[in-house]
């Protein structure tokens, strides 16, 4: 128990140190913008891990409430008068409500069933969204208004490198909280026996929909958060490559691993920005990557690593 | 007192009738074991018990309370806990973590405050831990508390399960052959752990296929054939009946039985 309470700490250190040295080593505000990127997705991806890696129930639509986040931040002070601040706690609450009122009858499917309903949620939302033109902007995308906090206006890479790395050590954090409590148990016991979850009182379904909405909401503000400092958004932030994208992070990353999230939205992003020299060979390289990583890592990168280095410590 | 009773309680499966118009009750501190031979819808009882299947008919009473037809996780808020005869395991968990989850139903369980990690979180989390160990070292696991579940052998995913069904403090225990693929050791400490359980109150319902520990432990014995019930007694009675016998060894293999 000990170590574990120490493991977290050390984790949340390390990673508060690593977003504090990064840019020191920073070239140019470029590198910034890029480095803001991983934390966004990163967000999303821990979220989406908590229902994946813990709960063990799929998404492939997961997309649709970073799509809900990010158009909340832009119709709400666009169309509805809404200051961006309460508009980005609006996008959250509509996006757990969704969650909520779409995951109590889909989450009694399994496996590739849930896939394939999740992914209708998916579609259902990119969809309304590049159709709702009037609201939307349609598929060109809208523009978002600048966050101003308390007379502070949030602008600048370098400010949003500090605003989204704050956001991904306080996302972190909740995770790593989650993990070793009741209700961090129930979803993993849940994922390796859903009968004998119950038998010891567990309300599998309530779980599973727990485990959907704190997912919605970690994707909701990740998606707020990038519009903001995009100061744009379009419907691709909500379509199917985008959902893909972040299963694609958590899987590689390594399922159930906070830090795994991470490191899995450190590659995803940051390799297609070194891959440009390849130029028309770029997406080539980057699935083999991919291909690669999965055969040689298949429990993603972060557990098997550190299973190499334990045995390794051990012997 | 009893504690469970199931009347007429019956489930079939595409027109095959897995349990047929059984019924039983057991009181708190007894054990009811449930023999009969491969297929005679032993587990398929519990499952039906357990709220795992429902009933197609009859009723299934938890003290004085009718549950037909109750999720399993509303059965175990009323007392009733199970283990599994294809062993359940939390396989990613460690054995504490197992029997951990086995406390849900004593845990104050809050999103809130356990996102935020509160002070009360890990006080309660230390306890609940506490509370998992001791159930280990009952079992004899105590020094496997934080191994991963995965790897432990047979005989000891046996015991912990029953560790994690005990650790909801039940009022009835269904155990599914506890003591399958156990060696003569274990065996002797699983008769000897259920005894204890049943000392303390707990009413304990055995399916079971090693009848020396059956006919030694049970206070009574229903004997299911074909999913009817084909006899109900003490051990000495069901030992002798020859209707068991028949089930169980044949027409000759009984005759042979009664002349021995």
């Amino acid at each position: 128990m000990r170590a574990l309470v120490n493991h977290r700490i050390l984790t949340l250190l390390v990673l508060a140190a690593m977003i504090a040295a990064l840019p020191l080593i920073f070239p140019s505000s470029y590198y910034f913008r890029v480095a803001s990127l991983v934390w966004v997705s990163a967000l999303a991806a821990i979220g989406l891990n908590i229902l994946m890696g813990q709960a063990g129930q799929v998404s492939l639509g997961h997309a649709a409430f970073f799509g809900i986040g990010a158009y909340a931040v832009a119709i709400g002070p666009a169309h509805l008068g809404v200051p961006p601040w309460a508009a980005l706690f609006l996008g959250a609450l509509l996006s757990a409500a969704l969650a909520y009122l779409v995951g109590r009858p889909i989450l009694r499917l399994k496996g590739h069933y849930l896939a394939i309903a999740t992914l209708g949620l998916g579609v259902l939302v990119a969809l309304v969204i590049s159709t709702e033109s009037r609201w939307t902007g349609g598929p060109d995308g809208m523009p978002v208004a600048r966050l101003t906090l308390f007379g502070w206006r949030v602008a600048g890479s370098d400010t949003w490198y500090w605003v989204t790395g704050g956001l991904l050590l306080l996302g972190t954090w909740i995770a790593l909280n989650l993990d070793e409590t009741p209700t961090g148990r129930a979803f993993r016991a849940l994922h390796d026996s859903e009968v004998a979850a119950q038998v010891v009182g567990v309300d599998v379904a309530r779980f599973k929909l727990q485990a959907f909405v704190i997912a919605a909401v970690y994707a909701s503000l990740a998606g707020s958060a990038l519009a903001f400092m995009n100061g744009f958004i379009n419907p691709d932030q909500a379509g199917f490559l985008h959902s893909v994208e972040l299963v694609t992070i958590v899987v590689l990353g390594g399922l159930g691993s906070v830090v795994g999230s991470i490191v899995g939205a450190a590659v995803l992003v940051t390799l297609p920005q070194v891959l440009t020299v390849f130029h028309e060979y770029e997406h080539l390289l980057l699935g083999l990557i991919i291909i690669v990583a999965m055969i040689f890592m298949r429990n993603g990168i972060v557990p098997s690593l550190s299973g190499l280095l334990f045995r390794r410590a051990r012997s | 007192m009893t504690i469970l009773k199931a009347t007429d309680v019956g489930i079939s499966f595409g027109g095959v009738k897995a349990v047929d118009g059984v019924s039983f009750s057991v009181g708190s501190g007894q054990i009811l074991s449930i023999i009969g031979p491969n297929g005679a819808g032993k587990t398929t009882l519990f499952n039906v018990v357990s709220g795992v299947y429902v009933a197609s008919r009859g009723t299934i009473h938890l003290a004085d309370e009718d549950v037909t037809g109750l999720a399993p996780h509303k059965l175990a808020a009323r007392g009733l806990s199970r283990t599994f005869q294809n062993l359940q395991i939390f396989q990613r968990m460690t054995a504490c973590e197992n029997v951990m989850v086995g406390r849900h139903l004593r845990e104050k369980c809050s999103l809130l405050p356990a996102l935020f990690r509160t002070p009360s979180v890990t006080r309660q989390n230390r306890e609940t831990r506490a509370a998992a160990l001791d159930l280990l070292a009952e079992v004899g696991l105590k020094d496997f508390a934080d191994v991963p579940a995965g790897s432990l052998s047979y005989g000891a995913c046996k015991r912990l399960e029953i560790a994690r069904a005990l650790a909801a403090e039940p009022r009835v225990l269904l155990l599914d052959e506890p003591a399958a693929g156990c060696n003569a050791v274990e065996t002797e400490e699983i008769d000897h752990l259920i005894r204890q359980v049943a000392d303390r109150g707990v009413a304990v319902v055995l399916v079971e296929h090693d009848m020396k520990l059956v006919m030694k432990i049970s206070d009574r014995i229903l004997v299911l054939e074909r999913g009817r019930p084909l006899a109900e007694g003490t051990p000495r009675e069901v030992r002798d009946d020859p209707k068991v016998l028949e089930a169980y060894l044949g027409h000759h293999g009984a005759r042979e039985a009664a002349r021995a």
